[in-house]
């Protein structure tokens, strides 16, 4: 009899505890010291795709056409230097990630989930208060306009006004009327963050990409890492890029790594199964030897050209190539033609 | 009882409290707390103070003013867009958008958004678009006046218009001759060098002419203190460049704009903010914005003038796809202003060059 009544006060007590709780509107914590995981894309997203390498790229004929044009001398045009990874991008550099909230003094409520990324420092408000999006006219931002809500145990956000950026570090762009839907997945000390890029401009369908952070609380992440500098002595508005059909370095990637030449030209096929079989029937195998000079290297060079990792010599072997496939290279990539 | 009567004044008083609060966000901050000089029945602009933003009519949100950077606005809605910018000295508003049936809901928001007269009207061109709305700012009856008049420190019609002089010389017409706009409209204060300075409501405010771009009399201007560029037609986020071959415009004209425009750019860190730019028409822009059209013109520029001398025709370069990267964000196939169109100006001008 006791146990019973002692069973019933308890019961009570728990539901008091219930009834007054304030409801739990953040069903999982982000806050913390992020680092980034790169056995996804490793040499794409650190020593940066090769030009021309538009593989697995759900995009239109007028983002290969951009793409093509691209030179990456651009680097070297002072405004061009330090322009911040977009929010739908930096989560693919050099990305030491911070998370935290920002509470009302007075409610506790999450008035916004925050993001910095070591890389050129970009920094988030994920807007948690149902705020509305701004009016069109409204300026556009490197990390756009986030509203998040929680699904289940998931963060996700709705992003727009965001600036043209890119999709690949390579010059395939995004356009500044793409909006983002994001998700957040917290699996105990790990992070998957997913961007879903809807782009009406360049794109033929959603482009979906995931990467992933492991927690590191002893994570220490660097100060703003730019300096725009005038390394050449160009008129005013110089602006390297190729004239259609003059690009050089199109067959870069098909080259070095033995695949059909449309594979490189991208699209919504190149990501799917089928296509990759039918880039393994047409592969001679093994492949060609390859020259011993690099005189180009990876990477741009320039110091928007992310992670620092570029450089003259061979790279090392390709994630996702044919086993033991060395990185070489054609003559004189990378030069400053134009 | 007494319990009562407690809880129908506490409800009296939320009610009161809601209303008032319901109040606020209807009304402007200009109405709220400057008395009841203010409550002029022309004024029925509402004001939206989460996105601070000015609208002149509760039921067509079209025609609305957004803020740009401490006391400049940006009014869209009525043709080209309107900046405004506004202090103790009164109101100057740099183009006036295609008039007609915007203009009294223009007017609305100008009251809303400030006290004071309209005392300076400034152009960036001649264009129908941006300085349509001249006749009836420049005759705006200041707040409390009963009707137009008064001289150039009052506003209404002795309110000063200025932009370069080939403005002038196309919207009036020699003597005897019918010109395409009424002499109210006309440019007051034209000039004809590089500069043309002006000190109002506390700021330096540079026009800075640039020579033969969307036409031969466009004006930028650059307000020092605030950081703003009004840049007129040579900057749009919505459409390629409208080039006027007429009017004397030339694509080599909006590079040099476009140029001009980024050295005067200072971003603030990570590359954002710092100086605004308004274009002549769509959002608010900043370096980063101004540099992605630049490069957009510089680019099909330079494949233009690239088939030009392999002695290309107009037809065969409008039928290469040379804009084709562009064309989904800028380009048309019908309107005003097609994409055939933008490269049949581009073309015009360049075949000059060659």
């Amino acid at each position: 009899m006791v146990d019973l009544k002692r069973s019933a006060l308890a019961v009570l007590f728990l539901s008091s505890i219930a009834l007054w709780s304030t409801p739990a509107f953040a069903q999982m914590d982000l806050a913390g010291e992020w680092a980034p995981q790169f056995h996804e894309d490793q040499p794409e997203r650190l020593a940066g795709p090769d030009i021309g390498d538009y593989a697995g790229l759900p995009i239109n004929d007028a983002a290969r056409m951009a793409a093509d044009a691209w030179n990456a001398d651009i680097l070297s045009v002072p405004e061009h230097q330090c322009k911040p990874h977009p929010s739908d991008y930096s989560p693919r550099g050099p990305a030491q990630l911070q998370i935290w909230k920002e509470v009302d003094p007075v409610s506790r409520q999450v008035i916004a989930w925050r993001t910095h990324i070591m890389w050129q420092a970009p920094e988030r408000w994920i807007y948690m208060d149902g705020r509305p999006h701004p009016d069109e006219f409204a300026a556009h931002t490197w990390q756009g306009f986030s509203t998040g809500e929680w699904v289940g145990q998931v963060l996700k956000v709705t992003t727009t006004h965001l600036k043209k950026g890119w999709i690949r570090r390579n010059g395939v762009p995004r356009s500044d009327q793409a909006e983002l839907t994001e998700y957040f997945w917290r699996h105990g000390e790990y992070l998957t963050w997913t961007v879903i890029i809807n782009d009406p401009i360049y794109l033929t369908e959603p482009m979906v990409r995931s990467s992933d952070f492991r927690w590191a609380p002893g994570q220490n992440v660097g100060n703003y890492p730019c300096q725009i500098v005038t390394e050449l002595d160009h008129e005013q508005g110089w602006l390297p890029h190729w004239l259609p059909g003059t690009n050089p370095y199109l067959d870069l990637y098909s080259k070095t790594y033995d695949v059909i030449p449309e594979a490189g030209r991208g699209g919504a096929d190149t990501m799917l199964p089928d296509f990759r079989k039918k880039v393994v029937a047409a592969q001679k195998w093994p492949p060609p030897a390859q020259p011993q000079n690099n005189p180009g290297g990876r990477g741009g060079g320039g110091p928007a050209a992310g992670g620092g990792a570029g450089g003259p010599g061979p790279g090392g072997a390709r994630g996702g190539a044919p086993q033991g496939g060395q990185r070489g290279a054609p003559p004189a990539p990378g030069g400053r033609g134009q | 009882m007494k319990a009562m009567s407690t809880m129908k004044l506490l409800l009296a008083l939320i009610l009161v409290a809601g209303l008032f609060r319901a109040g606020l966000a209807l009304t402007s901050p200009v109405q709220r707390g400057r008395g009841p000089q203010q409550a002029s029945p022309l004024r029925t602009a509402i004001f939206d103070p989460q996105q601070k933003i000015y609208y002149a009519d509760a039921n067509d949100r079209t025609v609305r003013a957004l803020p740009v950077q401490d006391n400049v606005w940006m009014i869209v809605g009525a043709g080209g867009n309107i900046v405004v910018h506004t202090g103790d000295d009164g109101v100057l508003v740099v183009d006036t958008g295609s008039g007609g049936a915007a203009t009294e809901k223009v007017q609305t928001i100008l009251r809303a958004i400030s006290t004071k007269p309209v005392r300076y009207i400034l152009n960036t061109s001649f264009r129908p678009d941006h300085t349509g709305g001249n006749e009836s700012l420049r005759g705006m009856p200041p707040p409390g006046a009963a009707g137009g008049g008064g001289g150039r420190g009052g506003g209404g019609r002795g309110t000063p218009i200025a932009a370069y002089e080939t403005v002038l010389g196309r919207m009036s017409a020699p003597t005897g001759k019918v010109a395409s706009t009424p002499a109210n409209a006309w440019p007051t204060e034209t000039y004809f060098k590089e500069f043309h300075d002006i000190y109002f409501n506390g700021e330096g405010i540079q026009m800075i002419h640039i020579p033969d771009a969307i036409t031969d009399g466009d004006s930028i201007v650059y307000f020092r203190r605030t950081d703003v560029i009004a840049a007129g037609d040579i900057f749009m986020t919505t459409t390629y460049p409208v080039i006027d071959v007429k009017a004397g415009g030339t694509i080599d004209g909006v590079l040099v704009g476009l140029n001009r425009i980024l050295d005067i750019c200072i971003p603030k860190e990570k590359q954002e903010g710092g100086t605004m730019v308004i274009p002549g028409h769509g959002r608010i822009s900043d370096e980063a914005d101004v540099l992605e059209y630049r490069d957009m013109v510089k680019i099909i520029r330079d494949r233009i003038l690239d088939a030009v001398k392999k002695g290309k025709t107009l037809q065969q370069v409008q039928a290469a796809g040379l804009t084709k990267d562009y064309d989904g964000r800028y380009g048309a196939t019908t309107g005003a202003w097609t994409t055939a169109m933008f490269i049949e100006a581009a073309y015009q001008s360049l075949s000059e060059k060659k």
